[in-house]
């Protein structure tokens, strides 16, 4: 975060240096784009923090289970549709990790966290619209299962 | 109701009625809507710090990176490097998919193709350095190298397949002023 700042400082030191109109320019534009986008980020704000009120629970409940067949596809669901910061996902997968559940559920609930947005969607629709932003999203989630199930392979649970 | 019909002040409405419930859960000691105020604090803080200067260089990169340049490391021309450009700039996005996405939709509109575009954003959501770290040392390394590894392949082929199925649909992405 620090070198955000740092970064963001520099490039605006040098941009300013080499040319004060095209900086102006390129501030408003940026700040434009925030502006017009800003609404779309809150409204996901609040989609996030109402799931976010549940899905713990849900975690503990549901991955908290040996069958790997339907754990990876439950923890790739659950991953999908929740979305959650690193300090809250991973001590979670950590205690499941140390009750025994296999690597590869926590693989794909992980995998499918990061990688399939269901609550992004209000956000990331601005950007590629409506249809991508659907079939990126699935193809996440089919890329989740993917890596859990290549992930179980390594550690010996699949075969 | 008819300031509503416009999508911009229908959302800040919503998020106004939101604040006021969470200000008023936490006057009257609603547990589960001041869990909900908490939850909602984790995300803003991070969106509140990260997307104005984010913007602000997604602006920079307008004003100042031609298309010739952006064509010549991510386009048609750029070969397998395409990748390795997306897979570098993606390790270095902070702040992962929320400054990825429109940061994509200005790299396409410069003139990227559709599977760097893709590579990237994908990446971006899988290569989080901070978040890389928290996992493995929770899960441990093997872990991580194993799902950061396994990811490259998966996200080479798929980012190919929809830029199939997008380049035959003629389809391009939305431009966002």
């Amino acid at each position: 975060m620090k070198y955000l700042y740092i970064f963001t400082v520099l490039m605006l030191i040098i941009s300013f240096v080499k040319d004060k109109k095209k900086t102006v320019q390129g501030i408003k534009l940026g700040l434009k784009k925030f502006n017009k986008i800003l609404p779309s980020y809150l409204v996901m704000l609040i989609v996030i923090s109402l799931i976010l009120l549940i899905s713990q629970k849900f975690i503990v409940q549901y991955l908290g289970q040996k069958n790997i067949v339907l754990g990876t596809l439950t923890g790739v669901l659950i991953g999908s549709v929740t979305m959650m910061p690193g300090f809250i996902a991973y001590p979670l997968a950590g205690i499941l990790m140390k009750e025994g559940v296999p690597f590869i559920i926590l693989g794909g609930f992980v995998a499918s966290l990061m990688l399939v947005g269901v609550v992004t969607y209000p956000v990331e629709k601005e950007y590629f619209g409506k249809r991508v932003t659907i079939m990126r999203n699935v193809l996440g989630f089919i890329i989740s299962l993917g890596i859990a199930v290549g992930i179980g392979i390594f550690y010996g649970e699949v075969f | 109701m008819g300031f509503l019909k416009n999508k911009r002040r229908r959302n800040y409405f919503f998020f106004f009625i939101f604040l006021g419930f969470v200000a008023v859960s936490f006057l009257l000691k609603f547990d589960t809507g001041i869990a909900i105020g908490k939850n909602f604090s984790i995300f803003a803080r991070d969106m509140a710090l990260i997307l104005p200067p984010a913007f602000i260089l997604i602006g920079l990169f307008e004003v100042w990176i031609s298309r010739e340049q952006v064509e010549k490391s991510f386009g048609h021309k750029s070969g397998i490097m395409k990748y390795l450009y997306a897979f570098a700039l993606a390790t270095t996005t902070v702040g992962g998919t929320f400054v990825a996405f429109p940061l994509a939709n200005s790299l396409y509109h410069k003139g990227a193709g559709y599977e760097a575009v893709f590579t990237y954003v994908t990446a971006a959501s899988l290569f989080m350095i901070p978040m890389s770290i928290m996992e493995a040392s929770i899960l441990g390394l093997k872990f991580t190298l194993l799902r950061l590894g396994l990811s490259v392949p998966f996200i080479i082929i798929g980012a190919n397949l929809l830029k199939g199925y997008l380049v035959k649909r003629n389809y391009s992405l939305p431009v966002v002023e």
